[in-house]
This record gives C-alpha cells, structure tokens and sequence, in this order.
C-alpha cells in the first residue's frame, strides 16, 4: 500500500517537477536575453538576416492562406447572413473575424511552424554538432551572437506578417463578396468602416500578434537550445516548438481575449 | 546571397508591413482613431424624448446618404430629453425647419439618424438646434401597446 501510493507520487511529481525545472529554466534564458538585448542592435546584419529569414521567408505563405481565410469566411458568412437578408454585414464580419482573432492567431501558428521549427533545428543542430561550445571556447557568448538576434528579429517579423495576413484576408473577402458573389461594393466597405475601429480592433490584433511572437520565439529558441545533442533529440525539439506554440498561442489568446474585449 | 540583397528584401518586408498597416487603418476602420474628421464640419444639436439604442459615431443620413456622425450624447437636465450631438459635412446645408428621425437599418440593425429637409430658405448654422424630432421606435414599447390594444377588445 505504503510503496504503491509512493509510485503514484513519483508518477505524477516527476513529469511535474520537470515542467516545473523547465519552465524556470525558460525564465532564465529570457532574462538572459533580455540583459543581452542590446548587443545584438550594435551588429545590426545579425538582426537583418533573421528578419530575412523568419519574415521575408514568410510572406508567400502567410499571404497566401490569409487570402484563402477571408475567402471562406466571405462564403461562409454570406451563406449564413443571407437568410437574415443581412448580406451587408459580410465585409465587416470578415475584418472584424480576422482582426481580432483569426489573423494574430493563425499567423502566429503558421509562424511557428514555418520559422520557429527552423529557428529550433538550427540552434539545436549547432549545439549538437558543438558549435555553441566552440564558442563559448572562443569567449564569444552564444546567447548574445545566435539567440538574442533570433528572438529580436522574430518579435519584430510576427506583427508585421500578422498585418499582412489581415490584409490580404480582407481583399480575399472582398474578391469573394464583390467579384463573385456580386455584392455592393460600397456596401462592403461602409460597414466595415462602421464597425471597425482603429483602436479597438487594429491595435489590439497587433498587440496580440506582439505577444504571441514573444511567446513563439522564446519556446523555439529555447527548445533549440535545450535539445539533445542527438539527431533524433533536434527532431524532437522540432516537434516540441510547434506543438508548444499552437498550444500557447491558443491559450493566450483566450486570455488576450478576455482582458482586451 | 550578398549582403544587399538580404538588405533590399527586408526593406520590402518593412514597407509590405506598413502598406498592411495603412490598408487597415485606412480603408478598414472608421476614422475615429487617427484621422478623426477628414472633412470639415460644423455641429447641429437635436433633442429625442428616447433614442433607443443611438451610439456615438453614428450614422448622420439623408435619404440613405451618409453626411455625417453623431458625436455625442448627453442627457438635458431640465426637460429630461437626450440631446444629441451631430457632426455634419460642411458641404450639405439645410433648412432650419428641418426634422430628425432615429431610424433602424433593417429589423435588427443599428440605429442612425435620418434627416429630412424642409421647405424654409434660411439655413441651419453650426450650433443650431433641430427642432422638429421623433423619437426611436421602442420595439417593446411598441409590443407593450399591441398587447394592452389586444387585451381591450
């Protein structure tokens, strides 16, 4: 009895005491990062390849699926709406959708599966053939040389694609509505000016897409540094970035959601 | 790649965000954040005895034509009446024995203000007070009566 209720309690306290050892010792690589933040603006090609690399890289698909969101969302709405003779409120249904919730999250989530999983494989893959040992040998602090320039140009890439997901979603709906379905153009438009406000819903989508690229850099930076030196420990890194990022992502938008609406 | 063209490619990235940026804010949301009032305009009061559910940036519409917003909603002290504030387009005038109506787009829909013009030739000026109103339509008001009507006969 005695042994078997000590076998439930290591059975739950050690992956506990894990996530607990892990969630610290994330904490500690930001606050790493954040002492170190600075560096990285005085060697500012460091910062301008990880934008090219996270960012750049990151436009064909973000503003391609953001297109074919507002696409649905135009189709799905006016089906729903048309019943209630309503068709007028499509536009402003597709931005508000967009802006406050789909395009922050959405692109959150492709941003972390199409940059945060190669943020993590190259750290990792560094790590494991010894480069961050190499130089930190070499007196050179690979938090200041690889991590902090990942995380800047991360932090800065997400917004900026979260704005052109909205975007593009936006004239995906407008094609929908408009071109195809033949709706009033200036309709459109006009409700979606009358429902949509610049503070409400544009700056706090951006807030939020600020906040879920923290969150995403910080995890894909950190698994990458965290993994086994072992092929399969960076494969598993790779999975565990993406899967961390959708789960968190989600989360706080739950609670974004509740403290900004 | 060369260190230029990295270079030239991030400030596109930069410019597509700021174009995504102003797209928003431009063609998407009203007005009221940045550029509140790009036209200019001058300032009409009315008073309703109820305004249903009338917000602040309201429609202002004549003959379905939008011409302005309401801008603010206050309640008059001594008659009790809402007095709302409206923000018209300096471009459209017109005349003082005009009327004010709180009209609902649709059966559910949000609620604006209709004007209609009257026949007098002097003009409203800014500051001027709509005299001739009607108040929203209540719908449960208006279900209220039905069923003391009903309940009558």
């Amino acid at each position: 009895m005695g042994i078997k209720l000590i076998n439930i309690i290591i059975k739950i306290g050690h992956p506990l005491a894990g996530f607990i050892i892990n969630l610290g010792s994330m904490f500690r690589l930001l606050f790493e990062i954040i002492i170190n933040i600075l560096y990285p603006f005085k060697k500012f090609n460091l910062i301008i390849k990880e934008i090219y690399f996270c960012g750049v890289l990151s436009i064909i698909i973000i503003s391609v699926s953001g297109w074919f969101v507002g696409m649905v969302l135009a189709l799905q709405g006016y089906n729903v709406l048309q019943r209630f003779g309503s068709t007028g409120m499509v536009g402003s249904m597709v931005a508000l959708s967009l802006l406050r919730e789909l395009g922050p999250v959405l692109s959150a989530i492709l941003f972390a599966s199409r940059a945060g999983s190669g943020m993590t494989a190259e750290i990792g893959l560094m790590k494991a053939t010894e480069q961050l040992d190499a130089m930190d040998v070499m007196a050179i602090s690979p938090i200041k040389r690889i991590i902090a320039p990942k995380f800047i140009g991360g932090i800065f890439s997400v917004p900026i694609l979260a704005c052109l997901f909205n975007a593009s979603g936006i004239i995906g709906g407008y094609f929908v509505s408009v071109i195809i379905l033949k709706l009033d153009s200036g309709m459109f438009w006009s409700q979606m000016q009358s429902t949509v406000s610049f503070h409400n819903d544009i700056i706090n989508g951006i807030i939020k897409s600020l906040v879920f690229g923290i969150a995403i850099t910080l995890i894909a930076v950190f698994q990458g540094f965290m993994a086994k030196p072992t092929a399969e420990g960076v494969s598993r890194a790779t999975t565990k970035t993406v899967v961390h990022s959708a789960l968190v992502v989600l989360a706080l938008d739950f609670v974004l959601t509740a403290f900004m609406f | 790649m060369r260190r230029i063209t990295i270079d030239f490619l991030v400030g596109v990235f930069v410019l597509i965000g700021f174009a995504a940026i102003a797209f928003l804010t431009i063609q998407v949301a009203n007005h009221s954040g940045m550029m509140s009032n790009n036209y200019k305009s001058y300032t009409l009061y009315a008073n309703f005895n109820n305004i249903g559910s009338l917000n602040i940036s309201a429609p202002v519409k004549v003959s379905g034509f939008n011409v302005g917003r309401v801008s603010n909603i206050t309640l008059n002290q001594k008659t009790y009446q809402a007095q709302v504030t409206l923000q018209i387009n300096d471009n459209y005038k017109f005349s003082s024995d005009s009327s004010a109506q709180i009209l609902t787009t649709g059966l559910l829909g949000e609620q604006y203000i209709g004007l209609q013009s009257g026949a007098d030739s002097e003009y409203l000026k800014d500051g001027d007070t709509i005299s001739i109103t009607s108040s929203a339509l209540v719908l449960e008001d208006l279900i209220g009566k039905f069923m003391t009507n009903m309940s009558n006969k």
